[in-house]
């Protein structure tokens, strides 16, 4: 792992390449502190890191959830109770009163980062 | 202290009666002692036909008819009442008991009628009315099929009855002849135009009719039966069956100087009050104001009279509606209200269309425009418009007569439910009228018929009337969508047809093209379940991965701590030792929970994603292949032992079930498939709980469908009978790819069949009769799908780019879950539950 230092507070953390997350769906990476990050890479290209926990379940899964979109707005499919997260605030679709955490992310030369604090 | 009510006869009516008397009862005043006939209780006797489907007495069975645990009442079977002493108000069994009563209701139904002809009481004649009537006919059917010949017989009668004797013998194989007396069949339910039809259908499904004519004698021949008819005609039968009508059974009420009715029954008012003030007779064995009903819901509302007078409230007969509708091998046949024009001034409007094979005819009032009323009908070959019509009995026609009578879809045809009025029965089993569905839909908020069903329970219990909440449905305005999501218009059917049309083989393809938007965890599965069934390469091909639930993507189960279990096909359940060792073996390796699963094979849990290609390799190296149980596909087919080894078996269970796991691996469907294999009637692989099951006969195999276990159970239905091999697995191919076709997402055979317009007969005509000229087709796409079946695992362990996606993270390859913990419980690791979730899943 290479951590890029940038901005202040932040740490960003090398993941992959661009072409290990396939257009539409999603991969987890393990940052040094053992927190669990989900990518997700949209149809159009976009990228999204949410917590890979599922706060229904507990389980560090969502990185395996199916990607879409609700209305235009893209979202991730919990694999283990199938609600649905909104990619951009980490806004539960079913239940607006549950949200996890999401992490900036960025492309830079074929690679992506996340940023950790 | 209560006071005692004896029932005299446990048929369904008694049932009801009692069931009526528990659920109002609720001071206890009555302790209820039955005392049946029969040595079973009560049962379905109206579905009586349907026990040749499978021989099980246990099918007809009526809910709580043992009164387990009921303890006010009392239930002595095989005894009946013999004598009724009123003086002392005493009845005696034909055991000696002796019984006394504060209240006797008789229900004791009624007995074929036998017409006295010579030799009616040989050997080979019988009466079609219990269980065990329909157990001597196969025993004499299967006693004339050891002799020469192919067996045959006549029925006597062409009533309703007799019809539904012709088809229980029609289904043990035989072409029974039907003889009637009167001009037509169903005399009292059809007229003449709706009877010569009636005939012709019948006819088509090879039955031979007499009409017309009287039985004059039976004879035996040479170990046979000689029927001869009044036309001169002489039928060579094995057996007889007299289905001409029933008699009330009024012999106690004779016995004790009870009012009889004028053509027999035990007279009654219409509290169902007999001329003694503690005596009522209820169902077949009363005449409720001098007449004798011979259906039972007239008998289930004597029933709940009864009870309710029982209870010292009022209580009245509220009149019979004797309308009916059946569908007799496959031939719809109806009548309403006043059928035969009786009323005065009557007129009658027929449509014939003997090209389709359909007669409707209404009967309406002489008075002319808006205030003719419709009084009753008949309708042969086509009575989807009987639901509507009977509701509109007693109201003004909305259209003209003959519009109405015209085929739907035509111009002017066929009334709409818009035009029924409010107070309109649209269910009659629920009498749910069209006033409170319209509420339920617009007041309630019901915009699907599966929620006016739940609200108002139209709809539950035949389901006849289901068509017509969707047309109500619309009629209030309420669109309803067969839009599979957001992102697709149409259903998975039409999406399927589509992609099998245009060949299309990618989701991008098929969204930019046929939907909108992005996709979603509905339909991308559901595509991705689709371009699988239609055979187009791996299920991990390059987009087609991101578009799997994750059970699919990582060919495993997902279970609640993000770990995977891992099922090997085990076909049929038979498996080596030397297999059984290396599935101990991988288990104890990898650290695996182990568990027998209901199908037959074994389970092992607790895999991360790392550890699946590794665990894979070692399986399929031992010659396992993938069991798909993470998959909408086809899972298990069971099989009891069979003929190989049990001594009852009569066909190699073992050997087919292998056979048609092979045959079905891998098989994509809209929903898990499951199958099972008995290999005798007593059923031990439970085949009539699976989507497809078989059970051996000596003949050969009978084919059920559409069973369920799970949450809604459902018995499969017979689809054929006594078929080969070869039969067999031509229909299972065809049925399976049909159902494959035409379900909606994650709709199993079950709920499918209940949605199928025309529900199993359609069926039948579709997979069996080849009605819509698809089963080529249909066998050709299962064909192609067995030639090019492949193992899902091995494809992945020979992929490394499908390899490489099994790892839990992406920066750090080969280190598992951190959060994954064990504990070990009964000396196996099970999961350490992974805290307390943050939110509590609903």
């Amino acid at each position: 792992m290479t951590a890029v230092p940038e901005l202040a507070g932040l740490t960003w953390v090398r993941v992959c390449e661009v072409d290990a997350v396939l257009r539409g769906g999603g991969v987890a990476a393990l940052l040094a502190d053992g927190t669990q990050v989900a990518v997700f890479r949209t149809q159009h290209d976009e990228f999204f890191a949410l917590s890979n926990r599922d706060p229904f379940s507990g389980a560090a899964v969502l990185s395996r959830g199916i990607v879409g979109d609700v209305g235009g707005v893209p979202v991730v499919a919990s694999p283990v109770y199938k609600q649905q997260f909104d990619l951009t605030s980490g806004v539960c679709v079913e239940d607006g009163g549950v949200r996890v955490r999401t992490f900036p992310v960025r492309v830079a030369d074929g690679v992506v980062h996340v940023g950790s604090p | 202290m209560s006071r005692t009510v004896v029932v005299a006869g446990h048929g369904m009516v008694a049932h009801r009666l009692v069931e009526a008397i528990r659920s109002e009862d609720t001071d206890g005043q009555w302790r209820i002692v039955v005392l049946g006939e029969e040595r079973r209780p009560a049962y379905d006797r109206v579905a009586l036909t349907s026990y040749v489907d499978g021989w099980d007495a246990g099918a007809l069975a009526l809910p709580g008819a043992d009164y387990a645990g009921a303890d006010a009442v009392e239930l002595r079977l095989g005894d009946p009442v013999v004598e009724v002493d009123r003086a002392a108000k005493r009845v005696v069994t034909a055991f000696g008991h002796v019984q006394p009563y504060d209240a006797l209701v008789l229900a004791t139904g009624s007995r074929p009628f036998v017409p006295p002809v010579p030799g009616h009481d040989l050997p080979g004649c019988f009466v079609y009315r219990t269980i065990e009537d329909l157990d001597a006919i196969r025993a004499a059917v299967e006693r004339a099929r050891a002799g020469r010949g192919r067996p045959a017989a006549a029925v006597v009668g062409g009533g309703l009855l007799g019809l539904e004797a012709a088809k229980a013998l029609r289904d043990m194989g035989l072409s029974p002849h039907v003889v009637e007396m009167a001009p037509r069949l169903m005399p009292l339910q059809v007229d003449q135009g709706g009877g010569a039809l009636l005939r012709r259908l019948i006819t088509d499904l090879g039955l031979t009719v007499h009409t017309g004519t009287s039985t004059e004698a039976i004879e035996a021949d040479r170990g046979r039966l000689c029927a001869r008819l009044g036309n001169g005609t002489e039928l060579d039968v094995d057996l007889v069956v007299f289905s001409a009508g029933v008699r009330p059974r009024d012999d106690l009420a004779r016995q004790c100087g009870l009012d009889l009715g004028e053509r027999g029954g035990v007279l009654v008012d219409a509290a169902c009050r007999t001329s003694d003030p503690d005596i009522y007779a209820i169902g077949e064995c009363a005449a409720l104001e001098g007449r004798v009903y011979g259906l039972v819901a007239p008998g289930y509302s004597m029933a709940e009279v009864a009870a309710a007078v029982l209870l010292g409230r009022d209580a009245a007969f509220p009149g019979a509606d004797t309308s009916t509708k059946l569908k007799l091998m496959g031939v719809d046949v109806a009548s309403f209200g006043d059928a035969h024009a009786t009323t005065e001034g009557a007129l009658e409007v027929a449509f014939h269309d003997a090209v389709n094979g359909t007669y409707k005819k209404l009967v309406v009032s002489e008075n002319a425009g808006a205030s003719r009323t419709l009084l009753g009908g008949v309708l042969v070959g086509d009575a989807s418009d009987y639901n509507l019509l009977r509701s509109l009995v007693g109201s003004p026609l909305p259209a003209d007569a003959a519009a109405m009578l015209a085929p739907a879809g035509a111009d002017g045809g066929a009334v709409g439910v818009d035009a029924l009025p409010e107070q309109a029965q649209i269910c009659s089993c629920n009498a749910v009228t069209k006033g409170a569905i319209v509420k339920a839909v617009t007041e309630d908020g019901c915009d699907s018929v599966p929620k006016i069903k739940a609200c108002t329970r139209a709809g539950t219990s035949c389901g006849s009337c289901v068509p017509m909440l969707g047309k109500l449905l619309t009629a209030c305005g309420v669109e309803q969508s067969t839009a599979l999501c957001e992102h697709f218009a149409v259903s998975r059917a039409e999406l399927f047809e589509i992609v099998r049309a245009t060949r299309i083989t990618t989701f991008s393809e098929l969204i930019a093209k046929h939907g909108k938007g992005s996709g979603c965890a509905i339909c991308k599965p559901a595509v991705a379940s689709i371009l699988a069934s239609l055979g187009t390469g791996h299920v991990l091909d390059g987009e087609r991965a991101t578009l799997q639930d994750t059970n699919d993507r990582f060919l495993a189960n997902l279970q609640r701590n993000g770990t995977y279990s891992v099922v090997p096909r085990i076909p049929g359940g038979e498996i080596t030792p030397d297999k059984l060792i290396v599935l101990g073996e991988v288990a104890k390796e990898f650290g695996l929970y182990t568990k027998i699963t209901g199908g037959q094979r074994i389970d092992l849990f607790g895999a991360t994603v790392e550890a699946l290609p590794r665990i894979w390799r070692r399986l399929v190296d031992a010659g396992f292949e993938s069991g798909h149980a993470y998959g909408k596909a086809l899972r298990t087919v069971k099989s009891c032992v069979g003929s190989t080894w049990c001594r009852y078996g009569v066909q190699d269970s073992v050997g087919l079930a292998i056979a048609l796991e092979l045959r079905y691996r891998g098989l994509r469907s809209p929903h898990k498939l499951k199958s099972a294999v008995s290999g005798c009637a007593r059923e031990c692989a439970e085949a009539r709980g699976k989507d497809f099951g078989i059970i051996a006969t000596e003949q050969g195999w009978n084919l059920y469908v559409c069973g369920n276990g799970g949450a809604t159970p459902r018995h499969a239905d017979l689809l054929v009978s006594d078929v080969d091999t070869d039969t067999l697995v031509r229909i299972i191919d065809r049925f399976l790819m049909f159902y494959i076709r035409t379900a909606d997402r994650l709709q199993r055979t079950a709920s499918w069949l209940e949605d199928l317009e025309g529900g199993l007969d359609h069926l039948r005509e579709v997979v069996v009769d080849d009605k819509l000229g698809i089963c080529a087709e249909l066998e050709a796409a299962m064909a192609e799908h067995v030639a090019n079946y492949a193992d899902e695992w091995k494809g992945v362990l020979d992929d490394p780019e499908k390899l490489a996606r099994f790892t839990s993270f992406v920066n750090a390859p080969g280190v598992p879950d951190p959060t994954v913990e064990f504990r070990t419980e009964r000396e196996q690791p099970v999961p350490v539950l992974l805290g307390v979730p943050e939110v509590v899943s609903r």
